[in-house]
């Protein structure tokens, strides 16, 4: 050991470029220099540790057997999030429209020129986050999701028809959802011919009939087996959620196929109970966005 | 033909090197590389048009996602890891490799089997949900087989070693061995529900809840730590003195660094779990535990450039070494990112963003990968037996296109990261929301194509490296001026 050392002492030179001595080891060609830790590099170091160290006591820190070091200035991230949450919910104008807002029916909400504008400005981040990704940007609508923007409504487009919607949902697990069934046609009531004839008669309400014969036959299918829900004019049974016919607002499509696809085994919807998910001043903020786009009643 | 170029050797007083089976490290590196760049980048544009998720549920982003990040970390640097401390373990303990060429081959192999078990696995859709630890409880097994028998060979040649100390870069290279094969198993630890008559790709891990997170992160950075940083400063203590021919700046700052750094990094996991259910008292320790890593970090930095001193007129004519060193810069920046981004008040802005995107690959493809092609392009010659590199001019290209390619990617996550996190945090003046979370996306989508631009740039780079190497290998010498020279010089030279 001591001949070891002696021999390495034997090996230490002195690097030419920086001046400092070399260990005296060395590995497949690469020596190491004695260089001393750099000055700055040491003091960085321990002020990272005292930094440590003076976090350690203000804050929560370091565990006991049972229970751990609470710090000087008491904080904890949950505490820190409830009193940030209450001085949001505490500031007085916010908190008097919000209180307003829970208290008053949707109507009388509507009416207020402010609540309005509170509500609906609230409403559109809650839609853009919420419904936007089935009913579009600012309610544009999607292939079998209905465009929230015009006055073709489904259910019903006065504020309180859009609240109930969107607190139970449609076809939704929830007890009191809105709910029904367009029955499967091309299995149980109509033939072949029969769906191909009321579907020119439906086409010929918007006047996109080629085959007038087949729409008058098309007709009388209709008032027998259609008109009970959509109406006599085809202008719709908002009881039943049966959309309008004559007005060229498909949810499904337009095209000749599409509309016997549907007669023949029709597609239904599903919109989510959003109560329990939104809050009830959330669901009113909602309700007030959505009638304000453009079709409200 | 071996027994006479043993006797060679024997009278020489060298050992023999098996550098065979580091020829089959080094090609596997640059294979993986190249694939997992591509499916970074194939994702990276997924990201900005998801039509290229192409509706099949075998390429979509989730599935291809840990696709690349395995193939990149565990295949490309995790070949070059195990391929260049067998080349560096054997010269500097001056012994040749324990186990020879059948355990050599039997952890090259297996290393081989365990990224295709993981890959196809990802493909398929069988995943334990864990971040960089993806694959399934019998890939897990079987990568235990194998990194054990690393372990023997690594550990067992420094044992018979001739050299009196072992060298810097072994201790990195054993910190990284052994480190991951603790973590691994640590987080890991898992059911198989086929013992249960359930699936056979399917476990549930015994962790629960918040302490399963904390696992998770505890081995998720140390991943970082020891496979991407340990390991790697190991590569940079061997290949950056060797290239730049000088000798290691500060014996003591390795000490000190190695140890500072072995011994606070383990506990900077809960910093991935700030503002989580994760105990306040955690989130304390992992932040200022972070804080406290920036210095032992930087010692690796520090070694790595000051090596340099006497040497920097190098870079000029040197391509190989300008890999280096930028690589070395590129670890110092996102040494003290890393830090800086596990302070709270900054987290709260830069979690769940970009930000950390642009982070991790500033380290990943600054400091990882730019190592790595420096060490490759200093290898294939050696291995190879050849006069020098086919193309310096090539190499030289190479280091452009890539650090063009890593800014743009690093610099854009930047801008979108920070401008998510503000977007999601700006209210209205009634105390709402401003934007919603498709609006972020919308706005992050120039980004989004400025970073996957990034990234088929850093993929071109790779592509003339591996042609680089190949012609290399074939033993072609390219026909060009020296780099460096003015263009008098060079005209004189031609």
């Amino acid at each position: 050991m001591v001949k070891m050392e002696v021999k390495l002492m034997a090996n230490i030179e002195r690097d030419e470029v920086s001046g400092t001595d070399t260990t005296g080891h060395e590995w497949d060609g690469i020596k190491e220099l004695n260089t001393p830790l750099p000055r700055w590099w040491l003091w960085t170091f321990y002020a990272s540790i005292l930094f440590a160290v003076v976090w350690w006591v203000l804050y929560p820190s370091w565990p006991t057997l049972n229970t751990y070091w609470k710090g000087t200035l008491a904080y904890s991230s949950r505490v820190d999030l409830a009193n940030d949450l209450t001085a949001r919910d505490n500031e007085p104008q916010r908190a008097a429209r919000v209180k307003k807002i829970a208290s008053m029916p949707i109507a009388a909400i509507s009416e207020d020129k402010d609540l309005r504008e509170f509500a609906a400005a609230g409403g559109r981040v809650i839609f853009a986050d919420n419904c936007a990704p089935c009913h579009g940007s600012q309610g544009s609508g999607a292939p079998g999701y209905p465009v929230l923007a015009d006055d073709d409504w489904l259910w019903g487009g006065s504020l309180e028809a859009i609240e109930t919607t969107i607190r139970y949902g449609i076809r939704s697990t929830h007890d009191d959802t809105r709910v029904s069934e367009m029955p499967v046609f091309g299995t149980d009531y109509l033939s072949k011919t029969q769906i191909a004839d009321v579907t020119e008669y439906v086409l010929s309400l918007t006047n996109k009939s080629k085959d007038s014969s087949a729409a008058m036959r098309g007709a009388e299918v209709f008032a027998g087996d259609c008109a009970a829900c959509h109406g006599e004019k085809a202008e719709g049974g908002r009881d039943f959620g049966a959309p309008k016919l004559s007005d060229g607002i498909w949810l499904h499509g337009d095209s000749r196929e599409a509309i016997i696809a549907q007669v023949t085994k029709p597609k239904h919807g599903v919109m989510p109970t959003w109560q329990g998910r939104l809050d009830d001043v959330a669901i009113k903020e909602v309700a007030v966005y959505v009638h304000s786009l453009g079709g409200g009643e | 033909m071996s027994s006479a170029s043993l006797a060679n050797t024997a009278s020489s007083g060298t050992p023999e090197y098996y550098d065979d089976l580091i020829k089959k490290f080094v090609i596997a590196s640059a294979f993986w590389g190249l694939a997992g760049f591509l499916a970074g980048d194939l994702i990276a544009w997924q990201l900005a048009f998801p039509v290229l998720n192409m509706d099949l549920e075998w390429t979509t982003f989730g599935r291809l996602r840990p696709l690349h990040t395995s193939a990149v970390i565990f295949a490309f640097g995790g070949n070059i890891l195990l391929g260049s401390s067998f080349y560096v373990v054997q010269r500097t303990c001056r012994a040749s490799l324990f186990g020879g060429n059948g355990l050599g081959s039997f952890i090259f192999w297996g290393y081989q089997l365990f990224i295709v078990l993981a890959a196809t696995g990802y493909l398929l859709g069988i995943t334990q949900g864990k971040e960089y630890a993806e694959p399934e409880w019998y890939v897990d097994l079987w990568i235990t087989v194998v990194w054990v028998a690393y372990l023997i060979a690594f550990g067992g040649t420094i044992v018979r070693r001739k050299e009196p100390h072992i060298y810097v870069a072994n201790w990195f290279y054993l910190a990284f061995i052994i480190t991951i094969a603790v973590l691994h198993l640590g987080n890991n630890a898992s059911v198989p529900t086929v013992l249960f008559g359930g699936e056979m790709t399917k476990s549930y891990i015994v962790w629960a809840g918040v302490q399963d997170a904390m696992t998770q992160w505890w081995y998720g950075h140390n991943a970082v730590g020891f496979f991407l940083t340990a390991g790697f400063l190991g590569m940079m203590y061997y290949f950056v003195p060797k290239q730049a021919e000088r000798p290691v700046y500060s014996y003591r700052l390795s000490v000190i660094h190695f140890w500072a750094l072995t011994f606070l990094y383990i506990w900077a996991g809960p910093h991935h779990l700030h503002y989580t259910a994760l105990p306040d008292w955690v989130q304390t320790l992992g932040m200022t535990f972070s804080v406290m890593l920036w210095m032992p970090s930087w010692g690796g930095m520090i070694n790595g450039v000051m090596t340099l001193s006497g040497a920097w007129h190098k870079l000029r004519t040197d391509p190989v070494l300008r890999f280096m060193v930028a690589s070395v810069g590129f670890y110092g920046m996102s040494t003290f990112e890393g830090p800086l981004m596990s302070i709270k008040a900054v987290n709260s802005l830069s979690h769940y963003t970009d930000w950390t995107i642009g982070h991790v690959h500033a380290g990943a493809l600054g400091w990882n990968a730019l190592v790595s092609f420096g060490v490759l392009y200093f290898l294939v010659p050696k291995l190879w037996n050849r006069e020098r590199l086919y193309s310096l001019r090539l190499v030289n290209t190479h280091f452009w296109i890539s650090t063009i390619g890593i800014v743009l990617y690093i610099s854009s996550m930047w801008v979108s990261g920070i401008m998510q996190g503000l977007m999601w945090r700006t209210y209205d003046q009634l105390g709402f929301l401003q934007y919603s979370f498709i609006e972020t996306v919308e706005a992050m989508h120039p980004y989004y194509i400025i970073r996957a631009t990034g990234g088929l740039l850093f993929v071109l780079g790779a592509v003339l490296m591996i042609y680089n190497l190949w012609r290399t290998a074939r033993g072609d010498l390219r026909n060009e001026a020296p780099i460096g020279l003015d263009s008098q010089a060079a005209a004189a030279a031609e």
